[in-house]
């Protein structure tokens, strides 16, 4: 979806400002965020791209006001209610009301180490070769989907080459509403800046996304 | 004061996040889905744990073991690991070497996407609009902000991580370093060094 999170070569957000010796949370409930957000992901009710789906689903006036925590919130709370597990009225009340959906598993104290070692990979086989090799010149789709995908409006339409064969991962335009994890194989493809920025471009620049093959066409 | 409630209904719901959190802790953990206590755990690992001390030792081995960076090359999931980093937003990753020629900048135009077993957890600026946007259409001006000034014909590579690939960079070693052990080594690399705002560098030396 062209959504507010689609941020590359928008302007007028200003300067970058790094904060020297930033702390890693900057208030006691971004730690209370953290951890919620991983706790409840460990349900197994919601993959990683529908939790993406639902972060750029925020309105864009409270996702651009919004700190990354604050985002992280807003989405936890859709799809805890998408997902059953907790109802609107029990968020604003801040009490047990229902009993809810029964996740497959709770992250226990114990567990916490193992599963951060772990991680969860998501490059999975597929049955076909690779559609394109190294140094193929290729172009990226034009399209404009209402629903979750992660080929940036900046790199629609912009032809550039292959510059590695990355492996196959489930594919999150499918894998974001529940259509399966349809995995495909992932290309490193780079553009020149001027054929993305056209005029006055930085002839120096270059910029790589990671394709998936769907989102990409021979030239 | 003029207060416009009736319009910001919603909003105001995160007005104080600091109780909206809590709410929602309180009823997750009346509901036995949550431990508190992980929470306390998570929080612990990332900020005594995995941090970019991790990615700094990791930069440090490649530049003391040729062995190691050119597996670093071809697998550096595998590298990485052999160093005992792995796992949540480190499965799939990719190590980017600066060059003479070229320097490297990693950005997650779409979202946050960062590789925390190397790096722990993203600074804010990271993950905010300014960063964000600017990094694909305007590295230079975004590197003079961090007081990096490269060369005029220095090539900059942008690398977007649009997928589940996380990106390290490995900054050139600084001159002057040569027999310097791989623990003295470490001390130079930056977080920011590891993501392509900055540049590893010898305190007080220009790098």
């Amino acid at each position: 979806m062209n959504g507010p999170h689609d941020l590359g070569g928008q302007m007028g957000f200003g300067p970058v400002a790094p904060e020297k010796n930033e702390p890693y949370f900057h208030a006691e409930w971004e730690k209370r965020a953290l951890g919620l957000t991983l706790s409840s992901g460990a349900f197994g009710a919601w993959n990683i791209d529908e939790s993406r789906h639902a972060r750029e689903s925020i309105p864009p006036a409270n996702y651009l006001g919004a700190n990354y925590y604050e985002i992280w919130m807003r989405a936890l709370e859709v799809l805890l209610q998408r997902h059953g597990f907790v109802t609107a009225d029990e968020i604003d009340a801040g009490r047990k009301q229902t009993d809810g959906a029964t996740p497959k598993r709770v992250l226990t104290a114990d567990m916490v180490a193992g599963v951060i070692a772990k991680g969860g990979p998501c490059d999975r086989p597929v049955a076909t070769p690779p559609r394109f090799s190294e140094g193929d010149r290729v172009r990226t789709r034009n399209f404009n989907p209402t629903t979750h995908t992660r080929l940036p409006r900046y790199a629609r339409s912009k032809s550039g080459v292959v510059e590695a064969v990355q492996g196959s991962f489930d594919f999150p335009d499918d894998n974001a509403h529940g259509k399966g994890e349809n995995p495909q194989w992932v290309y490193t493809v780079v553009f020149g800046g001027g054929e993305i920025w056209g005029e006055g471009a930085d002839p120096t620049l270059s910029v790589s996304i990671d394709a998936w093959e769907n989102y990409l066409e021979p030239v | 004061m003029h207060d416009d409630d009736h319009h910001h209904d919603h909003d105001n719901r995160y007005t104080d996040m600091q109780a909206r959190v809590r709410a929602l802790e309180t009823v997750l953990t009346e509901k036995g889905l949550i431990d508190p206590a992980a929470i306390d755990a998570i929080v612990e690992t990332y900020e005594t744990k995995v941090g970019p001390r991790n990615g700094a030792r990791v930069v440090a081995r490649a530049w003391s073991d040729p062995e190691f960076a050119e597996g670093l090359r071809r697998d550096a999931t595998a590298a990485i690991a052999s160093l005992g980093y792995t796992g949540r937003q480190g499965e799939h990753m990719r190590a980017v070497f600066n060059t003479a020629d070229t320097h490297n900048l990693v950005v997650c135009t779409l979202c946050s996407c960062y590789p925390w077993s190397v790096l722990g957890l993203p600074p804010v600026w990271y993950k905010a609009p300014a960063y964000r946007s600017r990094a694909v259409i305007d590295p230079r001006g975004v590197l003079a902000e961090f007081g990096v000034m490269l060369p005029e014909n220095t090539k900059i590579r942008v690398w977007d991580s649009t997928a589940e690939l996380r990106y390290l960079v490995i900054p050139e070693r600084p001159e002057g370093t040569e027999g310097w052990s791989e623990e003295q080594l470490v001390d130079l690399v930056s977080r920011d060094a590891m993501i392509g705002t900055g540049l590893a560098a010898v305190a007080g030396v220009a790098p």
